[in-house]
């Protein structure tokens, strides 16, 4: 499947995420923030990095992008649509996954690996379905603990407790950090979630910088490889 | 043309790392006694239309799942 990656000025991890796309045998290519025609992609990657300089808070000023109006079509139609790190935070801020991010409980910027738990989506909500009926299950490595490096310095997700309660009666957290990982403050050790009908998912951590053994874990692939399965 | 001051804060009851950092720096400068710090945000801004500012603050000033905010006329 072609993969749209989103690049905003600001962005950083762009590159990596087209990488990562195409290391599990997707095609890539980039999207400029002020496109409103995503060019046909079947899905898209909202990367890391500080989008418009983190003004006012991270992803305030991104979710009004030309792109995004975009990309809100597509999940809206069913499409995947992966937020990375200041994409999570994008797409929090668009109102597409539920929560924010706020900044790190001991105001530093943090930079090292992480092991994170990936949980399955448990909703009755029927989501999006590939021809060959395969539910769009990205992150479903079931008793898997992933390493994936984090860095960032407004991770700390935040949602009231009654929406907190919802999304794990719905299984929509997709990714906790594993006991004694959370490095945040996030609460309930959140480092993921997805919406209901599972089409739209956000993390923290960079699965797309942990592809190649050169950088020390490749999990990440499982990530990128559940997307692109659900596009196959 | 209407003048206008938005403050924006943290919710009460959210962490504000960033007050707590100020509240125990206070001590170490002579400053004691001084508690419940937030540090929130301030925006000045010109408006033809005062009316819309409270959807302007919904909409991208405050996030209300995390912030209040107040509008003050000047």
């Amino acid at each position: 499947m072609i993969w749209g990656v989103l690049q905003f000025p600001g962005s950083c991890d762009e590159r990596d995420a087209l990488h990562a796309c195409k290391v599990v045998g997707g095609e890539a290519r980039l999207i400029w923030h002020e496109d409103r025609d995503l060019g046909g992609v079947g899905g898209v990657v909202v990367p890391g990095g500080f989008s418009y300089g983190d003004y006012l808070r991270p992803g305030a000023i991104a979710r009004f992008s030309p792109a995004m109006e975009a990309v809100a079509e597509l999940a809206a139609a069913g499409g995947p649509v992966l937020g990375i790190c200041n994409g999570f935070q994008v797409l929090c801020e668009a109102g597409l996954l539920p929560g924010a991010l706020l900044r790190n409980e001991e105001l530093r910027f943090i930079c090292k690996q992480a092991d994170l738990i990936p949980l399955p989506r448990t909703s009755d909500v029927d989501g999006p379905k590939t021809q060959a009926g395969v539910e769009f299950s990205a992150h479903q490595h079931e008793g898997a603990t992933l390493s994936i490096p984090i860095k960032h310095g407004e991770g700390r997700y935040y949602a009231p407790d009654d929406v907190l309660d919802e999304l794990e009666a719905k299984g929509q957290v997709a990714y906790r950090y594993a006991a004694g990982h959370n490095p945040n403050g996030s609460v309930r050790d959140i480092a993921g979630v997805r919406n209901e009908r599972g089409n739209v998912v956000g993390l923290m951590p960079h699965p797309e910088h942990a592809v190649d053994p050169l950088t020390g874990s490749t999990d990440g692939r499982k990530v990128f490889e559940a997307l692109e399965g659900f596009a196959g | 043309m209407a003048r206008a001051r938005v403050l924006i804060r943290p919710k009460e009851g959210i962490l504000d790392p960033q007050g707590k950092a100020v509240e125990r720096a206070l001590p170490a400068l002579g400053f004691e006694g001084v508690g419940h710090v937030r540090v929130g945000r301030m925006v000045e801004l010109e408006a033809e239309d005062p009316e819309r500012l409270a959807e302007l603050c919904e909409k991208l000033l405050a996030n209300p799942l995390i912030e209040d905010y107040e509008i003050q006329p000047l």
